[in-house]
């Protein structure tokens, strides 16, 4: 069973009329790491939302782990990190990512055992008593990574997480991300404009165009893991950013073809 | 901050309110509310046998106000003008202050902490020494406590306003070799404005309780404060909750203007309201 | 900087600033007394004493001999005004806050009521603070607690206000990650919107605090009330031309006790809001 299934999705927004999505189908499978990349406007944040249930699509059907995609919100079935770390103020590091389980009714023990695993799990043992603001722009992302998890989620979604971050930051919380996904055993949508990023992270990406949003093109990464910076350097790695580079401008010439006619 | 959508549903709007019309439906509930307390009012006094004095029927209210209107609303301008009058001066003197004072963002600072404490005295108790001050018949009186009473809110919000700017903006503005000046005109007043309305829109109501109150402790026959007060020592009740309904008016309709030149000044910014 | 040599720089720049303001009052009064200048008031012993006049009359008996020293009895009705206060705060802030709460919660609340909450802040209080004892009163209710109702209507306008914007001004994003999470409306007023207004709403508290002082003192004098700084306040008022200096004292108290009541909320809000520091220029 697909983790996400959608079908010929649409999104419409009413203002503008604007068409954020059309026609869109993709499955993901259970342990895939996903990335959408594309342009400004294509829709890649919005079809993530869509498959999170944060926003509604205009008609399709988008099923996550076997349910309509509400009943997966409900279900608690996915956590999600934006670009933004969200993190409470008024909240410890600890208290941070154990909102969620507060939010299932866990108990205290049970929550600060897994709070515990959760910071050894990104690498911030010892932090668990800090306040965010004392954290790095990086160590505020691992925490909220921390917090999407800890309910041990099959779904992680993820919305250009380390779009504000230096280059040196996101290159080792790339290596990071890539860690935590195997050691918690997820499957991945991953909202990204780097195309760096998309190749080195993912199993497959996806590649979309605006104007309408849609699907351009597909490509299988044929990497093998564990990836570190040495896949940064070979031959296939480039070949896959020059062929998804090509997918991209594909993509925005067949926009300006239609806009020509 | 990039221009990610947020997935928050908007207020949906039905059919009707589309076809009457948004700002004519928002004020139903309120129309609602108003009508409701009336009438609950009105039947509650005969029912529970509620004492006049206490509470007459707002049917009662009306037409002894009806029957006083002339000199109601006599007095009501009369203590109207000494709120306003004190609105002014403590309003601008407050304005004035924190502009001289923000051009020392770092002595602002260190002022605020007492500037805020001084708002925290009750300064109403005040009121009789400005009586003794001036005239206690004369308006000037409650002029200055009203004003005294303005001016600290609006002086700390405005100073606030004024210094609260993000580093940012004035780095932006320095790299075009603006002037002090320039950056008070473009950057700094315009950050204040809101703050400095939001005071402004208290001040109205201090006013007019500063004038009621430095009546209360000696005032001219005309005033609206000793006019209520001299019905109430007379037992006549309608006729000083009649005198309370003017002054509520005086203070919503004040309040309304200012918060109207509040629209209009600050069209296009982000309302504070809703 | 240790909290001990904040704590004395602190103080020093508090002697610093009163020093300053006697050496204004006793300035101002030199200049305006010597060159005989009237405006904006005339400037004699009556309109202002010396501060050492009034300082000297905390330490007398008021009243022709009887009674404990002025500083005593203000001291006392300083605290059976502080009472007043503390209960009207407390009833006040309470239903400020459910306000608040109910109004943002439901737009057609906020709709209905928020236009007579403003409102209800130009009734003049003074007028309607004897009837309000009165009525209480043939409740067999205390009048101070009667004078603790007065201090609650002008507590929970602030508090209501704040709180409803305090709430809705919730940022976009933490709601959006509350709704990922599946949150109720309940749980999301309770763990996100409360405590992110926490700002807000003390400052409405720092307000709410003189305002329930204020309304203590407003809601005495007109009630024949002489155990609180109302009643003092009023008496005095009637003697002012024979010893002024009487009204000033008792003003000083009523400042300090205004002060004290805010820098109470001060010291809560540092317990109580832990935030990151703001930058600003």
């Amino acid at each position: 069973m697909s983790v996400v299934a959608i079908e010929k999705l649409t999104k419409q927004f009413a203002q503008g009329n604007v068409v954020a999505l059309q026609d869109i189908e993709l499955a993901i499978e259970p342990g895939e790491f996903v990335s959408l990349i594309g342009p400004s406007g294509c829709g890649k944040s919005t079809l993530l939302r869509i498959i999170g249930d944060l926003i509604q699509p205009t008609s399709g059907t988008v099923m996550v782990n076997g349910k309509p995609a509400p009943r997966a919100r409900a279900d608690h079935d996915y956590g999600i990190v934006f670009q933004d770390s969200v993190l409470f103020d008024w909240r410890t590091v600890s208290k941070n990512v154990a909102l969620p389980l507060e939010l299932l009714g866990w108990d205290r023990a049970r929550r600060k055992t897994r709070v515990d695993e959760m910071l050894a799990l990104v690498e911030l043992q010892g932090f668990g008593d800090h306040q965010p603001w004392q954290l790095s722009g990086g160590m505020q992302m691992r925490v909220a990574i921390a917090r999407a998890l800890a309910f041990e989620p099959p779904l992680l979604l993820m919305d250009e997480p380390f779009g504000a971050l230096d280059e040196m930051t996101r290159e080792r919380l790339n290596m990071e991300l890539l860690r935590i996904w195997e050691a918690s055993k997820s499957t991945v949508v991953f909202v990204t404009h780097s195309i760096a990023e998309a190749v080195f992270l993912s199993t497959r990406a996806v590649v979309m165009s605006a104007r309408p949003g849609r699907i351009a093109d597909i490509v299988e990464i044929d990497l093998p893991y564990p990836r570190g910076a040495a896949t940064r350097e070979e031959p296939r790695y480039f070949e896959l950013v020059t062929q998804v580079r090509e997918a991209l401008h594909l993509g925005s010439d067949l926009d300006r073809a239609v806009a020509d006619v | 901050m990039s221009s990610q959508p947020v997935a928050v549903a908007p207020v949906p709007r039905g059919a009707l309110s589309q076809r009457v019309g948004r700002r004519a439906l928002d004020w139903l509930p309120a129309l609602v509310v108003l009508v409701v307390v009336l009438v609950v009012w009105q039947e509650s006094i005969a029912l529970l046998h509620i004492k006049r004095f206490l509470a007459p029927q707002p049917s009662a209210i009306a037409s002894t106000f009806w029957d006083d209107r002339g000199e109601l609303l006599r007095a009501g301008w009369f203590t109207f003008q000494e709120a306003l009058g004190g609105f002014v001066v403590g309003s601008a003197l407050g304005i004035l202050a924190a502009l001289v004072l923000a051009r020392w963002p770092r002595l602002s600072r260190a002022l605020m902490p007492y500037a805020i404490a001084a708002s925290a005295v009750p300064i109403i108790a005040f009121a009789p020494i400005t009586n003794a001050w001036f005239s206690p018949f004369g308006k000037t009186s409650k002029i200055a406590i009203a004003a005294i009473l303005c001016f600290f809110p609006v002086f700390v919000n405005t100073l606030r306003g004024l210094t609260s700017v993000r580093p940012s903006s004035i780095e932006l503005m320095r790299s075009y070799a603006a002037g002090e000046i320039d950056i008070f005109r473009r950057v700094r007043i315009p950050t204040a404005l809101p703050l400095t309305f939001t005071a402004l829109k208290i001040a109205t109501v201090l006013s007019m309780i500063g004038a009621i109150v430095g009546e209360y402790f000696g005032g001219d026959f005309n005033a609206l404060g000793v006019l209520i007060n001299s019905r109430s020592a007379t037992f006549a009740f309608e006729e000083a909750w009649a005198g309370i309904g003017v002054a509520c008016a005086f203070g919503i309709a004040f309040y309304l203007v200012v918060a109207g030149l509040e629209r209009v000044a600050l069209r296009g910014a982000p309302s504070t309201e809703d | 900087m240790g909290a001990l040599r904040r704590a004395v720089v602190s103080g020093a720049t508090v002697v610093a600033v009163l020093g300053v303001l006697v050496g204004a009052w006793e300035l101002y009064r030199w200049i305006w007394i010597s060159a005989g200048w009237t405006w904006p008031f005339v400037v004699d012993d009556t309109s202002m004493p010396h501060i050492h006049t009034i300082v000297q009359a905390l330490f007398q008996h008021p009243t022709s001999g009887f009674g404990d020293i002025l500083i005593v009895q203000l001291f006392h009705a300083a605290l059976f005004t502080a009472k007043e206060a503390v209960v009207g705060f407390a009833i006040g802030a309470t239903f400020g806050f459910l306000l608040g709460v109910l109004m943002s919660q439901w737009r057609v609340l906020q709709r209905g009521f928020l236009p007579y909450v403003v409102a209800s802040q130009t009734v003049p209080i003074l007028a309607v603070a004897p009837i309000v004892v009165v009525y209480l009163g043939s409740l067999n209710v205390a009048a101070w607690f009667s004078v603790a109702v007065i201090a609650a209507y002008l507590t929970f306008f602030p508090v209501a206000i704040n709180t409803l914007r305090g709430l809705l001004s919730t940022d976009r994003r933490a709601l959006e990650l509350m709704h990922a999470f599946a949150a109720g409306r309940w749980t999301i007023l309770w763990k996100l919107r409360v405590p992110a207004a926490l700002p807000f709403i003390f400052s409405a508290l720092k307000v709410a605090a003189t305002a329930s002082v204020v309304g203590a003192i407003i809601g005495e004098a007109p009630s024949s009330i002489q155990d609180g700084l109302g009643g003092y306040i009023v008496n005095f008022n009637q003697y002012y031309t024979l010893s002024p200096q009487n009204l000033w004292a008792t003003n000083i108290i009523a400042a300090l006790l205004g002060i004290a009541f805010f820098l109470a909320i001060v010291g809560a809000e540092k317990v109580v809001v832990r935030r990151a520091p703001e930058h600003v220029a």
